[in-house]
């Protein structure tokens, strides 16, 4: 495979485009709703009114109005639309209509604050391309960034571009991507890998999902670029055994990639092998750890250990390991082609880029926005979301999932940004937002996520494996109106020892959620309270 | 697997293989491992392809996996028992998976499970005594934006309300 050919390929698929283009979301939420046979009967119907020469019929991914679904859009010489909560019976009409028909179904409105807020980087093919088909891809400009670093860049300046990038982490923790990957380039040893993080256990996230389920050749792009700055042949896709549909147009796309030579042996030419195995994980939450991740890639029980060693240094198999999440990898091909300054003019000082975040819970515009950091969270909850349904109000915003905290109401007009959500006692998280309003029982939250810890525990070390026990327990007691300030005052410690003494990550955020919420909303904790038969 | 443990180790793999023989599905799991070399670390997704095959994980085909991938039954044990996913007991005709993730939950999830829990006499993990219904819960799904979700059969249904998932369930149990 060469520049030239690649070119032909898009050029080609370009040229074959038919006039009218009408897309079927087929991710995991519309296709629980029927959209495959959704997308046969606009096939079929495009057929019977005789439109077939100028209607293409398009599997697409997730569009991010999941809330809506089933989403079905169309582009006709310049002009978009959408339509909502489609039927499998309403392809006549859709069909119908687009030659100016009568179509009863609901539109939806492309210019609705919850497209026009938000800034698309990650997301930019979802909902566009047919991810199941790699010259989409290509006809979009895919792959040029991985020519570009092959051929014009040496690795050490694909890494320095990363670095100029600003770009962080996308998994929860912000750790700076170019340090990252100029730590696993400088390590010594003759074999390394590319590790990508699609494990996203967090309850309430599903933005990793649908960029692998949209956009697949994205990552893998990401993850070729990526092997090829740091000096690794081989890369590992975990993904989790929840997200069958992800795992195959995963399948697919590496299949597509290495029989056009974009994947393999010799890419474009050039003397870079890479090759990536999918890894299907089995639905244990601690394996979005690194070190818990390594482990499961080996086989093995995904226990943490201790670091350092980091992977960058010492990771799978002993070998200097590049371990990266799905967002962050699909951010690359954007940042080769446009500059690592253009990204860095994106966001704020500290925090680049932009984000994806699942909008989920009690809010009206349930889905997918890619927005970019330090917008306000007001902007997100109130304009994009539309607020709480059925009139209620806000009560608090839940970031960062189980290790995360609960964002009251009175703090919306904070920036969302790594440093600003850490301040809140909060964290970014992978970007899974879950709105409460006032009817939700913020105690019976922090139990939830405190039940989850519990039984997501590894059981390797013991402030995790038994202080979740007793923080569950206590939590527990408190929702049955049996607990004292005692008892309360023995939770907050036991919090603060979990938090310093675990050992990885799950265990040091698990009070997190209990922390948040005593922090705001100690009244209802106190509301349950028993007086102390002892005295004070 | 107890029992396996306490067996003579050599007799119990005659056993195994014995048993392994009269059954075809032991013959594609093997295909599978070859194709994977049979290296140690991909005994997760030899897993999988077990789970695949039988439904569930017994306690023979877990001495099968450890005896063709060279690895001691303990560690493959450990690694079954380690993984949510991985069932080692039989599942029933029908299974319902509520997605007890936190958009889900905040959304009345434990609404749907106290339904189905209460009108089958079930918990969450356990299967109606004739066999129809396995009632299981999962931690996320991923399918927040059309939250709660529940899982029948292997497919996602959005928007669920526990009468809802009764109805559906009665079409299983006649």
């Amino acid at each position: 495979m060469q520049l030239d050919e690649l070119k032909a390929i898009a050029e080609k698929h370009r040229s074959s485009r038919k006039k009218i283009i009408v897309r079927t979301c087929m991710s995991a939420g519309c296709m629980s709703s029927q959209a495959d046979i959704i997308k046969k009967n606009l096939e079929a119907e495009a057929k019977a009114q005789g439109l077939e020469a100028d209607v293409e019929v398009r599997r697409v991914g997730c569009m991010g109005f999941c809330g809506q679904g089933p989403l079905v859009g169309w582009d006709n010489s310049g002009e978009h639309g959408l339509w909502e909560f489609v039927k499998p019976e309403d392809a006549a009409s859709i069909i119908a209509a687009l030659k100016g028909g009568e179509c009863k179904v609901q539109r939806g409105d492309p210019k609705h604050p919850f497209f026009a807020k938000q800034m698309h980087i990650v997301r930019a093919n979802g909902g566009i391309i047919d991810p199941e088909r790699i010259e989409d891809y290509i006809a979009i400009g895919g792959y040029t960034a991985l020519h570009h670093s092959l051929t014009e860049l040496q690795p050490a300046q694909v890494v320095e571009e990363v670095t100029k990038s600003g770009l962080r982490g996308r998994g929860g923790a912000g750790f700076p991507s170019g340090l990252k990957w100029g730590t696993v380039a400088k390590s010594p040893g003759a074999k390394k890998y590319v590790v990508c993080n699609g494990d996203e256990g967090d309850p309430g996230a599903f933005m990793d999902r649908s960029v692998l389920e949209s956009d697949p050749h994205l990552v893998l792009e990401g993850m070729a670029i990526a092997a090829y700055a740091v000096g690794a042949d081989q890369g590992y896709l975990y993904v989790r055994a929840e997200y069958p549909l992800a795992i195959s147009r995963l399948q697919i796309a590496i299949k597509q990639a290495k029989q056009l030579g974009l994947l393999g042996a010799g890419i474009f030419e050039s003397p870079f092998n890479f090759n990536v195995d999918i890894r299907i994980g089995a639905g244990a939450f601690v394996c979005g750890e690194e070190t818990a991740l390594m482990a499961s890639v080996e086989g093995k029980r995904g226990t943490p250990r201790p670091r350092p060693p980091f992977p960058a240094e010492s990771g799978l198999w002993g070998c200097p390991t590049l371990i990266n999440n799905v967002e962050t990898f699909a951010n690359i091909s954007a940042i080769i082609n446009k500059g690592g300054e253009w990204y860095a003019g994106i966001g704020t000082e500290k925090s680049k880029g932009t984000k994806v975040f699942a909008l989920t819970g009690k809010i009206k515009n349930n889905g997918l926005i890619e927005v970019p950091m330090g917008i306000p969270l007001r902007q997100i909850i109130m304009e994009m979301g539309g607020g709480a349904p059925d009139g209620r109000s806000i009560k608090s915003v839940q970031t960062g999932g189980p290790s995360g905290g609960c964002i009251p109401a009175d703090y919306l007009d904070t920036p969302v940004d790594y440093e600003s959500l850490t301040k809140l006692g909060s964290i970014m998280g992978s970007g899974g937002m879950v709105v409460m309003d006032d009817t939700t029982n913020m105690v019976e939250i922090a139990k939830f996520y405190m039940e989850f810890c519990m039984e997501e525990s590894c059981g390797k070390c013991i402030p995790c494996r038994a202080g979740t026990v007793q923080m569950f327990n206590l939590l527990e007691k408190i929702t049955q109106r049996k607990a004292t300030a005692r008892d309360l005052a023995k939770l907050e410690e036991l919090c603060d020892m979990v938090k310093n003494t675990s050992l990885c990550g799950l265990g040091q955020t698990a009070p997190n959620p209990v922390i948040s919420t005593l922090k705001f909303f100690r009244k209802e904790y106190a509301e349950l309270l028993q007086p102390d038969p002892f005295g004070p | 697997m107890s029992a396996a443990l306490i067996t003579p180790q050599k007799n119990r793999i005659q056993a195994v293989l014995q048993h392994a023989s009269g059954d075809k599905r032991f013959k594609i799991l093997e295909v599978h491992m070859k194709k994977h070399q049979f290296r140690q670390d991909a005994l997760i997704e030899v897993l999988h392809k077990a789970q695949e095959l039988f439904g569930y994980l017994e306690d023979d085909l877990l001495l099968f996996i450890s005896y063709k991938l060279k690895l001691p039954p303990s560690r493959v044990y450990g690694v079954a028992t380690f993984y949510h996913f991985f069932q080692l007991k039989p599942q029933g005709e029908h299974t319902c998976v509520v997605c007890l993730g936190t958009a889900c939950y905040v959304k009345g999830a434990d609404k749907i499970i106290n339904g189905i829990q209460d009108k089958y006499k079930i918990k969450a993990g356990e299967t109606t005594a004739d066999n129809k219904l396995s009632l299981l819960t999962a931690r996320c799904i991923g399918a927040c934006g059309i939250a709660p979700a529940v899982t029948y059969d292997g497919h996602v249904a959005p928007k669920q309300t526990p009468e809802a998932a009764l109805e559906r369930i009665k079409t299983w149990i006649q």
